[in-house]
């Protein structure tokens, strides 16, 4: 499923939302959960799962291809963790 | 931040009221879950993608007492996150 789609399938469930409605509330609830992210603040929606950002400091890396050492600045890692309930039926 | 911060965000930056902001973020959860529960790949461009990995039986140690065992198969969520994600949680973008 895309996007697009995801979209579709809010209006089908909620037949009074436009299209462009549906499209703006995906979008916002999107965009809260990356803004929540980008500061540094983990989100977590139950019965679905968990997003928080994972730090990684800076290393010493390897260019693969040529075997030259490369220096790897320190990042921050978006990481998502099911919860309980969608893992089971993941996997059922 | 929770559910109902997301709810509070959609109805401030959309207008409806809260009772629907509610209802639309249950329901986009419970279409995500659907599709995921179906082992249906969703991908949300400009966020990131969550794919059913399916593992296969493998061996494994209880960590406690050292006891080798076998861990079933299963199917595990995991989610990639786009590039552009990434970007926007490190500053870039």
């Amino acid at each position: 499923m895309t996007k697009a789609e995801l979209i579709e399938a809010l209006v089908d469930r909620i037949d009074r939302l436009t299209k462009k409605e549906a499209e703006m509330i995906v979008n916002v609830v999107l965009k809260s959960i990356a803004d929540s992210l980008a500061n540094g603040r983990k989100v977590e929606l139950r019965g679905f799962g968990s997003f928080k950002v994972k730090e990684r400091r800076a290393r010493e890396g390897r260019n693969p291809k040529t075997g030259e050492r490369v220096s790897v600045d320190a990042k921050r890692v978006p990481y998502f963790k099911a919860g309980k309930e969608l893992r089971d039926r993941v996997n059922s | 931040m929770t559910k109902a911060d997301i709810v509070e965000k959609v109805h401030n930056r959309t207008g409806f009221s809260k009772k629907e902001s509610s209802e639309a973020v249950e329901s986009i959860l419970d279409i995500l879950k659907e599709n995921l529960e179906q082992g249906n790949k969703v991908k949300l461009s400009g966020f990131g993608n969550f794919v059913i990995r399916q593992k296969d039986v493998r061996k494994g140690r209880n960590p406690k007492t050292g006891e080798e065992m076998e861990i079933s198969a299963r199917r595990v969520l995991t989610f990639k996150p786009s590039q552009k994600l990434k970007d926007y949680i490190n500053g870039k973008a």
